[in-house]
C-alpha cells in the first residue's frame, strides 16, 4: 500500500470501520512511514479532543414531561374518533393518559421505599447537573491512586476506587457531590459517549445482605447496592443491562 | 385509557423515551440553541408516537435520529426566513493555502494544547450543517457508518466523504481560532 492510499483510508481506519484485512496493510505500511504515522496520530487527537470537549447535551429535566403530557394527548385524540359530545371526555382521557405514563414511569419496579425515591430523584439531579453544566468532575484522571486520595482528603470517609477501562468503562475521574444531607464522592465513568455516575457514601444502617436494586425514572437507569458499609448508586442514561454490568463488575472488584 | 393505548404508551416509552438525551444532543447540534432544540425534539416526538407502529427492531436510537433530523431540516425550511442561519459554507471556510497548512507541525501543537483542545467546541458549532451532524452522530453518539447512513439517509460512500471533509474543516476553523487575539 502507499502513501496516498492512507489518505484515503486513515479515516476509515481512525473509526474502525475497515475491514480486517486492510486494516493490518495499513498497520504494516504505519509501522514503516513516519509521515503516514503523523497522518494518522493527527487524526486520532482531533477525534480525542472532539470525544473529550464537545459537550453531550442532555435534555433539560421538565422535557421529558412535556413530551409525554404532549404526545399522549396527541395520541389519545388520534386514537379515537372525534365526536362534538366526546371532547370534554377527550380531554380528560388525554389528561389521565398523560397521568397515567408519568405513573407508569415512577413506578416500574413497583416495591420501593419513599427515602430510596427520594435519593433517586437527587441522584437524576446530581447527574443531570453534572452532565448539563459540563462539570463532571473536580480531579481528572483515569488513574485511581489520584482520584481516591483526592476525595478522601475532602470528605470524612474514603471511597473505595477502581479503574474498570479493561472491561469498557474508563474512569474518568471524581467529584465531590451533595446527596440525601451529605457530602458525597461522586465517580465519573465513560462507556462509549455515555456518562456513568457512581455515587458513593457510608452507610451504617443499610443492610449489606438487601439485595442489589434496580430503578428507572426519566429515562435513566440506576443500580443500588450496599458492600463493606458503604452505599453505591450508579446512574447513567445507558441501558438497564448495561448500568447493571457497570455495577456488578464494580462490585466485584472493590 | 384502553389497553392498546396503554401498550401504545409503554412501547413509547421503552423505545422512544429511552433516547431522549440522545434526541436533544443531535438537535441542539444541529439548532445550535436550546430554544430552538426543544421545539424540534417536541415535534419529533410527536412524530416518532405516530410512526412507532412501523418501527419493528432493530437499533431504536438511530430511528429515532433520523426522525431528528428530519423534523430538524424541515423545521429550518420553514423558518428559514425567520432564522439567521450564519452558517458559512465549505468553499468560505476553506482556503487553497490551507491543505499545505494543515501538514504543518503547528497543527499538531494546536491539538496537543489543553486551551486550543477547548476550541473544538466552537470550531464543530462553526462547520455546515451537514459536516457537523456527520461528526456528532460518529463522536459524541458513537453510531457506525452504517448508522450513520440510515440517520441521514445517505450512502454509506458519502458518510466516509463528510467525515473526511467534516475533519479537515474542523482543523481549519480551529486553526483560525486559535489564532484569534
Amino acid at each position: 500500500m502507499d502513501c496516498s492510499r492512507i489518505l484515503d483510508y486513515v479515516h476509515g481506519f481512525v473509526d474502525r470501520e475497515l475491514d480486517p484485512v486492510v486494516a493490518s496493510e495499513i498497520e504494516k505500511h504505519l509501522e514503516g512511514c513516519a509521515g503516514c504515522r503523523q497522518v494518522y496520530a493527527r487524526q486520532s487527537m482531533l477525534q480525542a479532543a472532539v470525544r473529550r470537549h464537545a459537550p453531550y447535551y442532555a435534555a433539560p429535566a421538565s422535557l421529558a414531561g412535556r413530551i409525554r403530557a404532549n404526545a399522549l394527548g396527541t395520541g389519545a385524540r388520534e386514537m379515537t374518533a372525534p365526536g362534538d359530545s366526546r371532547r370534554q371526555w377527550l380531554r380528560l382521557g388525554a389528561a389521565v393518559a398523560a397521568t397515567a405514563v408519568m405513573t407508569w414511569a415512577i413506578t416500574l419496579q413497583v416495591e420501593r421505599a419513599t427515602k430510596d425515591d427520594r435519593v433517586v430523584e437527587e441522584l437524576i439531579a446530581g447527574h443531570a447537573r453534572a452532565v448539563l453544566t459540563n462539570h463532571l468532575v473536580d480531579v481528572a484522571s483515569s488513574d485511581q491512586h489520584t482520584v481516591k486520595p483526592w476525595l478522601s482528603s475532602r470528605l470524612d470517609f474514603s471511597p473505595p476506587v477502581a479503574d474498570l477501562a479493561g472491561a469498557g468503562f474508563p474512569l474518568v475521574g471524581g467529584r465531590l457531590d451533595y446527596l440525601a444531607g451529605r457530602p458525597v464522592g461522586a465517580l465519573v465513568f465513560r462507556h462509549r459517549q455515555h456518562v456513568i455516575n457512581l455515587f458513593v457514601w457510608p452507610d451504617a444502617n443499610a443492610k449489606t445482605a438487601a439485595p442489589a436494586q434496580a430503578s428507572s425514572k426519566q429515562g435513566y437507569n440506576v443500580w443500588h447496592w450496599v458492600q463493606a458499609g458503604m452505599t453505591f448508586w450508579a446512574i447513567s442514561d445507558l441501558s438497564a443491562a448495561d448500568v447493571r454490568a457497570f455495577s456488578e463488575t464494580y462490585a466485584g472488584i472493590k | 385509557m384502553s389497553l392498546g393505548q396503554q401498550d401504545r404508551a409503554r412501547r413509547f416509552e421503552e423505545t422512544v423515551m429511552v433516547h431522549l438525551d440522545a434526541a436533544y444532543n443531535l438537535a441542539r447540534w444541529l439548532a445550535r440553541n436550546e430554544h430552538d432544540a426543544e421545539d424540534v425534539v417536541q415535534e419529533a416526538m410527536l412524530r416518532a408516537l405516530r410512526f412507532i407502529d412501523g418501527f419493528h427492531g432493530g437499533n431504536a436510537r438511530a430511528w429515532l435520529l433520523a426522525i431528528v433530523r428530519n423534523t430538524y431540516f424541515s423545521w429550518l425550511e420553514k423558518n428559514r426566513a425567520q432564522k439567521d442561519q450564519v452558517t458559512m459554507d465549505e468553499n468560505t471556510l476553506y482556503a487553497p493555502g490551507d491543505d499545505a497548512a494543515l501538514l504543518e507541525d503547528s497543527v499538531d501543537r494546536l491539538l496537543q494544547e489543553q486551551d486550543s483542545r477547548r476550541l473544538v467546541a466552537r470550531a464543530l458549532d462553526q462547520l455546515p450543517p451537514e459536516f457537523r451532524e456527520a461528526i456528532v452522530l460518529r463522536e459524541l453518539e458513537d453510531l457506525s457508518y452504517r448508522e450513520i447512513a440510515q440517520v441521514a439517509g445517505i450512502p454509506i460512500g458519502t458518510v466516509m466523504s463528510r467525515l473526511a471533509r467534516g475533519r479537515k474543516l474542523l482543523l481549519v476553523i480551529l486553526r483560525k481560532l486559535s489564532q484569534e487575539p
